[in-house]
């Protein structure tokens, strides 16, 4: 930047450079290592442990190996809480997906009002997820609520009431739902910026070429749209890995561990019955997940993402 | 479409407002759908009598304000709940963690960018690798670390108090990268006019790079706010009395005590909601906008 500067003395300016680097580096980097890499590594060797959060005199805290991982395999509260996880992905992805993708291309038409239902669509990302849960219990209120209500008069009153958060089989689905309404404005948002980069002139050739709408949606919108596809795909996978708060505030995982979750799970045993060791082991197995997921997004990505621009 | 052009011009107005009022028809219905649980909030929690709100919820009449309407709720909610108290709590730990990361982010994201210095590379490539790591993957271990850290004053354990709540959150990966990937694009041409005019670096940042960077500023910001007010699971399990907890942990345990007062939740939920929501009205541009430079991630 200055080294052709003759006024300057190129050596004194560089360690004042380097100097200030570090100077502006190190709060973060001392924030990083103490409140998340620290803890990580941490997690991964207590995961080795039978750590408790409070010390038991009596059984101090020693290195048992693989024990906390051999017993995962046969903890059937654990597997409940993975199968929900990949339950929720098998199911809110695909609808969250292409509901967000259908949302984001009616808002993208140059209509009257349009921002007014653009905003409308999106307010519920801005609604915490601690009130969302609260407001819809009451929503799927067993016998008089809302929700109930609604579904007897689409369907004359041959459908319900049904008790949503007490039975085991429904209470997954009506989570679903809800976070389906909560969450999918954002997605749709990161959609309609995609859908915005792509050149009006491609759809305007394939128009004179006589293309018809769903032509134009698989051989244009789809293919220009990979990228942002891949991406939201992705986050949502890894979002309902982390599905906590819901079923916390609505269920704490009842009835029976029906709604029971990864993340819920480890917290309920490393905070609640305080054993660390055994709940950093689920931890990391909730990491080796997202990770898993991420290097699939930075694959699919790269490959066909450059080529397109290439 | 191009074929249609062939046929009457009337005929193609008729067809495209039978379109647009379809679209129009589907449109309000999604709008009823996504605003319908809020609305039910604010109207139920001005009903006076729980009995109502009750009986109210199978019909209609849950999104008109009939009947014994005030403010009953709300007062409830300030009196007994300590709301003011919990509502400071929130407000001033979204407010330091989201000015304290603004600075720190900025501060590493610029030397990044733009300054020279040894393991530059490394230390962009593990910032960005850590983007990857969810605070969940931290959260068990990090409360044995809080549990026992020193603080002024001789405290011995971080629990129940803000700090707790703000220090983990201050420093973020993926702020930081946002940041970077503003500063590398911005043309040099300023910087180096000011280097020969004979600003210091700190002053280029101050003076020149800071006042260049608003819309990220904003988009970090908001991102980072929403974020710090949403927060639910760090402060349950860091905070036991009313004294640090925000509103998130103060409404759950609300909700958690019976009977359970479905007016006094719904106002509660409703002053936790409607400040949000006014600041998104105000700000939606930005809004939209920070949320969708997200997708630009990876």
């Amino acid at each position: 930047m200055a080294g052709n500067k003759s006024t300057l003395n190129l050596t004194t300016y560089r360690r004042k450079e380097s100097r200030l680097a570090w100077l502006f580096s190190t709060p973060a980097i001392i924030l990083l290592i103490v409140f998340l890499i620290i803890p990580f590594v941490w997690a991964i060797w207590m995961s080795f442990t039978n750590m408790r959060l409070i010390p038991n005199p009596n059984v101090p805290t020693k290195f048992i190996g693989l024990e906390n991982y051999i017993r995962l395999l046969t903890d059937d509260v654990f597997h409940k809480g993975l199968l929900n996880n990949f339950y929720f992905v098998a199911v809110v992805v695909p609808i969250q997906t292409s509901f967000a993708l259908g949302l984001a291309m009616l808002i993208n038409q140059e209509l009257k009002g349009m921002n007014l239902f653009r905003t409308i669509y999106f307010s519920p990302v801005v609604t915490s997820m601690t009130v969302v849960s609260i407001v819809w219990t009451l929503l799927y209120n067993p016998d008089e609520g809302l929700i109930n209500a609604f579904l007897q008069a689409i369907s004359f009153g041959k459908l319900g009431p049904y008790s949503w958060l007490t039975n085991t089989k429904l209470v997954f689905p009506a989570i679903m739902l809800m976070s389906i309404w909560q969450g999918v404005g954002f997605q749709m948002v990161i959609f309609l910026a995609g859908l915005q980069e792509i050149p009006i002139s491609l759809y305007e050739a394939a128009e004179v070429d006589g293309a018809n709408g769903w032509q134009k949606f698989i051989n244009i919108t789809i293919p220009q749209l990979r990228n942002t596809l891949i991406f939201v795909i992705i986050s949502t996978t890894i979002l309902a890995f982390r599905l906590f708060d819901q079923v916390k505030v609505m269920t704490n995982g009842g009835p029976s561990n029906a709604s029971m979750t990864t993340m819920l799970y480890a917290i309920e045993t490393g905070w609640g019955r305080l054993k660390i060791g055994y709940a950093s082991a689920v931890t990391v197995v909730f990491f080796l997940i997202v990770l898993l997921v991420s290097i699939a997004q930075r694959v699919l990505t790269t490959e066909k993402g450059a080529k397109k621009n290439g | 479409m191009a074929e249609k052009k062939s046929k009457p011009l009337f005929n193609y107005h008729i067809r495209k407002r039978i379109k647009n009022g379809v679209k129009y028809v589907l449109m309000i219905l999604l709008a009823v759908f996504f605003m319908f649980p809020v609305v039910f909030m604010l109207i139920s929690s001005i009903k006076q009598d729980e009995f109502q709100v009750i009986s109210d919820m199978s019909t209609l009449r849950a999104f008109v304000p009939i009947g014994d309407l005030g403010l009953q709720n709300y007062k409830d909610v300030f009196q007994s709940l300590s709301f003011s108290h919990q509502f400071f709590n929130s407000v001033f730990i979204m407010i330091m963690t989201v000015l304290f990361g603004l600075l720190i982010n900025s501060m590493i994201a610029y030397a990044l960018a733009r300054l020279r210095f040894k393991g530059k590379n490394t230390l962009l490539s593990v910032i960005i690798a850590l983007i990857i790591i969810p605070f969940e993957a931290v959260a068990v271990p990090l409360l044995i670390i809080v549990n026992k850290l020193p603080w002024f004053g001789g405290a011995t354990t971080w629990l129940d108090t803000y700090h707790v709540q703000i220090f983990p959150f201050i420093a973020d990966a993926f702020s930081i990268f946002l940041f970077y990937q503003f500063f590398i694009n911005i043309p040099k041409d300023l910087e180096e006019a000011a280097l020969i005019d004979g600003s210091s670096l700190f002053g280029i940042y101050w003076k020149i790079v800071i006042p260049l960077s608003k819309p990220i500023i904003a988009t970090v910001a908001i991102l980072q706010s929403l974020n710090a007010w949403n927060r639910f699971m760090w402060p349950l399990m860091v905070t036991r009395g009313e004294e640090v907890r925000p509103l998130t942990v103060g409404i759950q345990s609300f909700f958690g005590q019976s009977p359970r007062l479905w007016g006094d939740l719904m106002a509660f939920a409703s002053m936790i909601t409607v400040p949000v929501l006014i600041v998104f009205l105000l700000f939606q541009k930005w809004f939209v906008q920070s949320v969708a430079s997200t997708g630009i991630k990876g």
